[in-house]
């Protein structure tokens, strides 16, 4: 265009216009959106999470219709078509009261109190109970311990712990209750915790629940076998679509004559990554489960037949099924790296000396691994985050044992395992009361979270250091 | 720029013509064309390449100076819809015999192009790419023969202290000297040069064509080059060619101060066009 032709134009804002500056606006903007959603997810996730395990202040209802009750405080909303609130209260102690969680209306309180010596404590076999501490019992003699101060009682609880003895309690309605030393796990008196003490007990509880096996129908206690299982299953995916995606990839750019026929295998490499997943589990069930383990039991364990052995749901199946699901990421990225290297580098070698093969693995591939770590970054962060496919073929609500142990083989390919996904639908749509195990659902939510991000974090540093090893990688 | 150390009247003791027993690649009736397009690239060549001396092919773009060279390692059968006729021998062996191993050839033939194509990899291991692939694994033998390599492309001296370092944080005259480097340690017998210098500085260049200048007394160099000045500077022979054919080869002092063709001087007065 001849500068005569450049129409005129007046005013700032069509020179801004010119200068596309509402399209730097409008993609600042979108990515300042989406930042925000990102910080609010994770902001939500970790105060919800951690509000877990926070000590919770027990308090005190007393009430005109009914007996006092102890208890947390998990929601307060109007009555319907009336001029009042009601409190839903945690109870705890499922064996003792009728429901675990009442709704308490205002105008028919009393009282109101968090008194200094409650007692929330942790049970084995039954969930929490709120009480009053009466006296314990180290198998000997029942010590009195009803006009102690809180901390001693406390200390004296914990004590018992692991002996013969028993703990007897009160509770806010005045039943007395006897507790077995051995059904108690833990102990503390959130109302006259000192801010240090909270601390110190929200991180204890956290150390618990990663560390610890679910109990009670996963409602209790902690999700390190979930921890375990999903971590095992991304890397056993991953050493299985590593080399799967990128010799696949290497075949369709490297090999395989240009033609129709390629574009429609590549074609239809790019549309298996917009499958559902659960379609993907439906093979994998289908195909892995009842196919070729079936087979297999066929073949080598006709002896225990019909109880399946290999054709079950189990841990190899699901990293194969999640290996097919990530397997288009890998391909696309690794080919789109592969397409990237230079053609230069190619005649280099080949000009060297250096077979096709030769030239391939030695410079085209190591010169694309950035891509093909860009692709499994991908692929691990879709596969940590699926739940649909694994429900089918392997993951388990409860499984007893890790898939890993100090006994041969060690790796248990053949069992079931658990998996924070799934824990998370479980526990979020499948346990009897949500309200209490809300708060677990959005702790294991950002565990997962983390790990995806530790996942991913590692494989970054992986490809930085590749970076650095290759310099400054600007291929020409 | 001022003119370099070649002794020009030391190459003019050469004798005029190489007699039979000093050919190296012998070039008979070449015709190359690619199926995809409708144009002959090269058109019956026919031409010998004196044995450890520097001859340069000249002509404008596009002429078919690069398909030549790069009919010399068959670089050419990369390119799908290639189709050559005619013969190429090397030592008198045909390279497009039936049962040549081309990976072999191309170890006997080097080759270092245009831009310099460093691989991403550290400069030693750029160096011993080619001996690694021929299966020297022991690091004496290596390092020995990367130092050599080195040394022999004068570029030893800037980079011996960082061998592990990034072949790809080296300036562009360094990254070529090391592709030549890389391309002298598997110990070719042809050095096959595609306008090396086309894309440095003038200072790399002037080290380049110094490199060439040692280079000849072991190997046999054909290089491309857009340059006539630098043909003429570096080249015992030189020929020029134009719309695939080979128009006049010869002696550079004659084919400069005394073309027969009247294309040729057309071209090296820069009447061309």
């Amino acid at each position: 265009m001849k500068p005569t032709d450049v129409p005129e134009i007046s005013g700032a804002l069509r020179a801004g216009v010119r200068r596309a500056e509402p399209m730097v606006w409008l993609s600042a903007g979108a990515v300042t959106l989406a930042l925000m959603l990102l910080v609010g997810l994770l902001f939500l996730l970790a105060s919800r999470g951690f509000s877990h395990f926070w000590p919770q202040p027990l308090i005190l209802l007393d009430n005109v219709e009914s007996k006092a009750q102890l208890g947390i405080l998990l929601d307060r909303e109007p009555v319907p078509y009336a001029q009042d609130y009601r409190l839903l209260l945690h109870l705890g102690g499922e064996d003792f009261f009728d429901s675990p969680l009442v709704w308490v209306e205002e105008a028919t309180l009393r009282a109101r109190s968090t008194p200094q010596a409650a007692l929330a404590i942790e049970r084995r076999d039954q969930g929490p109970l709120f009480a009053f501490a009466e006296g314990v019992d180290y198998g000997e003699a029942r010590l009195e311990l009803s006009d102690w101060n809180v901390a001693d009682q406390v200390a004296a609880i914990r004590k018992v712990r692991g002996t013969a003895g028993r703990v007897y309690l009160r509770l806010a309605s005045g039943r007395p209750v006897t507790l077995p030393a051995s059904d108690l796990i833990e102990v503390s008196s959130p109302n006259a915790m000192s801010g240090m003490a909270r601390i110190r007990h929200a991180f204890s509880a956290l150390g618990r629940f990663v560390r610890e096996a679910p109990r009670r129908g996963n409602v209790q206690g902690g999700v390190f076998p979930a921890i375990v299982g999903t971590v095992l299953l991304v890397l056993l995916m991953t050493a299985i679509v590593a080399p799967l995606g990128v010799l696949a990839a290497v075949y369709l750019q490297e090999y395989a004559q240009r033609g129709p026929l390629t574009r429609m295998v590549r074609i239809g490499v790019n549309n298996l990554a917009g499958v559902p997943s659960i379609v993907y589990g439906v093979f994998g069930l289908g195909f892995f489960v009842y196919g070729l383990g079936g087979s297999l039991d066929q073949l080598f364990f006709s002896d225990s037949l019909p109880a399946p052995t290999l054709g079950a749901p189990g841990l190899l199946w699901a990293a194969l099924t999640m290996a097919l699901l990530t397997l288009p990421v890998v391909i696309v990225s690794t080919e789109e790296g592969l397409a990237r290297v230079p053609r230069n580098l190619r005649e280099g070698s080949l000009a060297l000396g250096a077979t096709r093969a030769e030239a391939l693995f030695r410079v085209v591939l190591p010169a694309a691994s950035q891509a093909v770590l860009t692709g499994l970054i991908l692929a691990v962060a879709r596969a940590t985050g699926e739940v649909a496919p694994l429900i089918l073929v392997g993951v388990a609500k409860y499984a007893p044992g890790l898939p890993v142990s100090s006994e041969f083989p060690f790796l248990h390919l053949d069992q079931q395992f658990m998996h924070l996904g799934f824990y998370i639908y479980d526990l979020g749509f499948q346990s009897p009361s949500i309200e209490t195990a809300e708060g677990l659902v959005f702790a294991t939510a950002l565990l997962l979270v983390l790990i995806v991000l530790l996942l991913n974090l590692a494989a970054v540093m992986l490809r930085s250091r590749l970076r650095n090893a290759f310099g400054t990688q600007e291929l020409r | 720029m001022k003119t370099h150390s070649i002794d020009v009247h030391a190459l003019k003791r050469a004798p005029a013509r190489a007699g039979d027993d000093d050919v190296c690649l012998r070039v008979e009736e070449l015709s190359l064309h690619y199926l995809r397009s409708q144009n002959v690239a090269l058109e019956n060549v026919s031409l010998e390449i004196p044995r450890r001396r520097v001859t340069a092919f000249i002509g404008p773009s596009g002429c078919g100076k690069s398909s030549l060279l790069r009919c010399f390692n068959r670089m050419n059968d990369l390119i799908e819809g290639s189709v050559i006729s005619g013969r190429v021998s090397l030592e008198g062996e045909d390279i497009y015999d039936r049962g040549v191993d081309v990976a072999a050839l191309r170890r006997r033939v080097g080759m270092v192009f245009q831009s310099p194509n460093p691989f991403p990899k550290s400069i030693y291991e750029n160096v011993a790419f080619g001996l690694r692939i021929q299966g020297v694994n022991k690091k004496r033998v290596l390092d020995e023969e990367i130092e050599k390599a080195l040394r022999n492309a004068a570029l030893w001296d800037e980079v011996k202290d960082r061998l592990d370092g990034s072949a790809l944080t080296l300036s562009g005259g360094q990254q070529q000297r090391l592709v030549i480097a890389r391309a002298i340690a598997v110990q070719p017998e042809v050095l096959l040069l595609d306008e090396p210098a086309s894309a440095l500085d003038p200072i790399s260049t002037l080290r380049i064509e110094e490199l060439i200048y040692e280079l000849k007394t072991r190997y046999t160099i054909v290089i491309v080059t857009h340059n006539m000045q630098q043909a003429a500077r570096v080249s015992d022979m030189t020929a020029f060619m134009n719309l695939g054919r080979l128009v006049e080869y010869g002696e550079t002092d004659t084919l400069f101060t005394n073309p027969r063709e009247p294309q040729t001087e057309d071209y090296i007065t820069g009447r061309y066009g």
